[in-house]
């Protein structure tokens, strides 16, 4: 059943021109990024004499294609998960749903499960781009794993909490606005307490918990805390809508 | 075991501290269409809403094939199809794609979906809009869909929410004939202010008015309230009541304006020959006879004023 409602919002998404144009202008500007990349690794290598200053190639073009990816994703997201719910609350279409034999739990996990499924499109194209250095290099494909479960988990958050400001409201771009401000100011916590790392606060932010993956390292805490953040947020949306079926 | 489809105990819902529906119970039997009448914003769709489990009630439950729709509501759920006054429909789809979501969503297992698909288009006269996008639909159309929808995987239960709003005639009565077709299988419930409507395809009708059920019965009880015991006559030389009054049978004789008279007369007589004949020997003009209808419209106006009435009296 969540599948069924996952594959509704697949359609849905797919059936506008707003699908397309953000799967093709992230993948236009993720290419451009990684061909710079490459080329950067040239122009850097070429300067580095000592073996000491040589990084290998998955990491320097890596870390610039997924530095950016986790960055663009911050404004794509909320484009995306700003209609999930409020649109269908704005053209009175939620009943269609209620009144199906399938659980608001069912419903939440579902729409939160298209998304990703349609974000996951983008993660596994980039994984693969970067796989083709691997024609000409031999390149750390743990890396990329790693980096690919980091983005995977950091986009899911993004679209849980995207999901609940979109339950929140009847217009799809205030749903956006509040996601993208709320995701900006989690983004960029940490740097406000960058005197103090061990604050708690400090702790929330997200691309902390996305720079062990980043740099490779596979971190069952900062997965926790993901796994805890999107299930936070899902909740919150299934209790948003429970509200709606008590309070009319 | 009784065998209702739907059975409403003391549905109340509070909106805010105003109660929007009040203690409204009632039981539809396998095979009924049962059509819900009242003026705006008397609760017809807060019902419905309540029915299809899109609303909690603030007290009071509802019983789908003996399932109860708050605890096992996933169950219930599946036995209902149901259109909202508002049509849910994903706009950017095709009218195929979007029944084919309606259908997953049902439950209608996968080899099964194709020929459900079929089946409603055709029974909505739907066939050659397949491909088209919803959103370029017409209103009427869209309607189609919308019904499309909730019977298409043939429920027990189909709850429309004015279902015949915004069609041509022509559609409507092609709207009527299919609820009473699915009205023979399952049961239906309608809402509707078009009161012949109800005439025309309900066999029982719920009359409500300010949250609160006014009538219940079948529809037979309310043809019989509407077609009385009262004949309207036209006469050019009309005489007095007093002299109508002599025929045998008639209890009530009233002159209305341009020479009509309107005359009650007692349960089982059947006074109109008379009433020719003495027209005829006594030279009155008879030109016209027949039987004073009161139009439905009439006995809904009546039966919420008579509910008012009875209220106020209660508060005096």
């Amino acid at each position: 059943m969540i599948i069924n409602v996952a594959r509704k919002e697949l359609k849905s998404v797919f059936a506008s021109p707003m699908g397309w144009v953000i799967l093709s202008l992230l993948m236009f500007a993720f290419g451009t990024h990684y061909l710079n990349g490459v080329n950067d690794y040239f122009a850097v290598m070429s300067g580095a004499m000592r073996p000491a200053e040589r990084t290998g190639v998955t990491q320097f073009v890596g870390q610039t294609v997924y530095g950016l990816a986790s960055f663009i994703m911050l404004f794509a997201v909320p484009l995306l998960s700003m209609r999930l719910i409020s649109e269908e609350r704005r053209s009175q279409t939620l009943p269609f749903l209620f009144s199906a034999p399938i659980s608001l739990t069912e419903i939440v996990l579902g729409k939160f499960l298209g998304l990703v499924a349609f974000l996951s499109i983008l993660i596994v194209y980039v994984a693969v781009m970067l796989s083709t250095l691997n024609i000409w290099s031999d390149i750390d494909f743990g890396f990329l794993v790693a980096n690919s479960i980091g983005l995977l988990l950091m986009v899911a958050s993004f679209s849980a909490l995207g999901l609940y400001f979109s339950s929140l409201t009847q217009q799809p771009v205030v749903a956006a606005i509040l996601t993208f401000v709320a995701l900006f100011a989690l983004m960029i916590l940490d740097r406000f307490f960058a005197g103090d790392p061990t604050n708690t606060l400090a702790s929330l932010s997200l691309t902390r918990h996305f720079q062990s993956f980043s740099g490779g390292l596979i971190d069952t805490g900062d997965i926790a805390y993901f796994v805890l953040f999107i299930v936070t947020f899902l909740t919150l949306t299934v209790r948003r809508l429970d509200a709606d079926r008590l309070r009319g | 075991m009784n065998n209702f489809t739907v059975e409403a105990i003391e549905l109340t819902r509070l909106y805010g501290g105003r109660e929007a529906v009040s203690n409204v119970s009632f039981n539809l039997s396998k095979g009924e269409v049962l059509g819900f009448l009242g003026p705006n914003g008397a609760g017809k769709s807060t019902t419905m809403k309540m029915l299809t489990g899109n609303l909690a009630p603030s007290n009071g439950s509802v019983k789908i094939c003996g399932i109860d729709m708050i605890e096992n509501p996933k169950e219930a759920k599946a036995l209902i199809g149901y259109l909202p006054e508002m049509r849910p429909l994903y706009k950017e789809l095709t009218v195929d794609e979007y029944l084919i979501v309606a259908a997953r969503l049902h439950r209608v297992s996968a080899g099964h979906i194709k020929a459900a698909v079929e089946r409603a288009k055709e029974r909505c006269g739907l066939g050659h809009m397949s491909k088209r996008l919803i959103e370029n639909l017409s209103n009427g159309y869209q309607q189609r869909v919308g019904i499309a929808q909730a019977i298409i995987h043939n429920p027990m239960v189909v709850i429309l929410d004015e279902p015949t709003v915004g069609l041509d005639p022509i559609q409507i009565r092609d709207i009527r004939a299919l609820i009473r077709e699915v009205g023979g299988e399952h049961s239906v419930i309608i809402s509707t202010h078009i009161l012949p409507e109800v005439e025309m395809v309900c066999d029982h009708v719920q009359i409500i008015d300010k949250g609160k059920l006014v009538f219940n019965g079948s529809i037979d009880v309310l043809k019989k309230q509407r077609i009385g015991n009262k004949l309207l006559i036209g006469m050019r030389n009309a005489p007095t009541a007093d002299e109508m009054l002599k025929i045998a049978g008639v209890t009530e004789a009233e002159i209305l304006t341009n020479g009509l008279m309107r005359v009650r007369f007692a349960e089982d007589a059947a006074p109109a020959e008379a009433i020719v004949q003495a027209a005829v020997q006594n030279g009155w003009g008879l030109h016209q006879i027949a039987p004073d209808q009161t139009s439905l419209e009439d006995v809904f106006m009546q039966l919420t004023y008579q509910e008012q009435s009875a209220e106020s009296q209660i508060a005096g």
